[in-house]
């Protein structure tokens, strides 16, 4: 009925919070490796900023589509009250609790994917930092 | 139905941009994450349905199917027309701009 609404409410959270982080995060650190005291490799870490707004392009896209799907069956409207659920109290209950299960469980499922691809980002990451340093042994 | 055209345009699109990684001059990226989103989104409504349907769901009528059909192409023109529209906006390639500020001899 409104799911979607959960979505995108978690997504102008995070759009808010990827602005703060951006402001903190104004110069990227190139990430130095050093050996021995000296500074052989460099690996430019990917910014927080730029992870949350993959999060952020998930939820307003997902959203967005999803906001189609319920114009397409009429359960959005471009008038007052903007969702034909809301006009009664019975059918606004019902979107109440579609929104609380459904829309929070979608929410969460893309959260919960957007925190595995992070994960596997980090690993990828420190593979990388790792092999720098192998490399730069093996240089000394 | 419109889960399925959701996840397999998402996944053409995936490959679409792994194919031109990591170079990212057309933005496809802006796809991969909106049909990705709207996948994962769509994939827990079919979890839900299924939930209250059992194998009923599987067996879909046919004029459900057609208007699911519609549905789905539906959103993946909505998609693409909103990356078309990020994308000359953003105009990474700086032809939209190259071609506004063009001079006449």
């Amino acid at each position: 009925m409104a799911c979607f609404i959960a979505c995108a409410a978690e997504a102008a959270i995070t759009t808010i919070v990827t602005k703060i982080v951006e402001k903190k995060e104004k110069e990227q650190k190139d990430l130095q490796v050093s050996f021995d005291g000296e500074k052989v490799e460099s690996a430019a870490k990917i910014p927080f900023s730029r992870k949350l707004k993959w999060l952020n392009r998930m939820l307003w896209g997902g959203s967005a589509l999803l906001m189609f799907e319920h114009i397409w069956h009429g359960e959005v409207i471009p008038y007052f009250p903007f969702l034909t659920a809301a006009a009664n109290p019975e059918d606004a209950s019902q979107m109440l609790r579609e929104m609380a299960t459904v829309g929070v469980s979608m929410a969460v499922l893309v959260t919960l994917v957007w925190l595995g691809i992070v994960g596997i980002t980090s690993l990828i990451e420190k593979r990388a930092v790792k092999e720098a340093k192998e490399n730069a042994a093996n240089e000394n | 139905m419109t889960l399925l055209i959701s996840v397999f345009a998402a996944i053409i699109c995936t490959v679409i941009w792994y194919k031109g990684a990591p170079k990212s001059e057309m933005k496809v990226g802006i796809l991969c994450w909106m049909f990705w989103g709207s996948s994962l989104m769509w994939l827990v409504d079919a979890i839900f349905e299924y939930a209250e349907l059992g194998a009923e769901y599987f067996t879909p009528a046919p004029a459900d199917m057609l208007n699911d059909l519609f549905l789905g192409l539906s959103v993946v023109a909505l998609g693409l027309i909103i990356w078309l529209v990020i994308l000359l906006i953003k105009d990474p390639k700086g032809v939209v701009k190259a071609a506004l500020f063009k001079k006449k001899n």
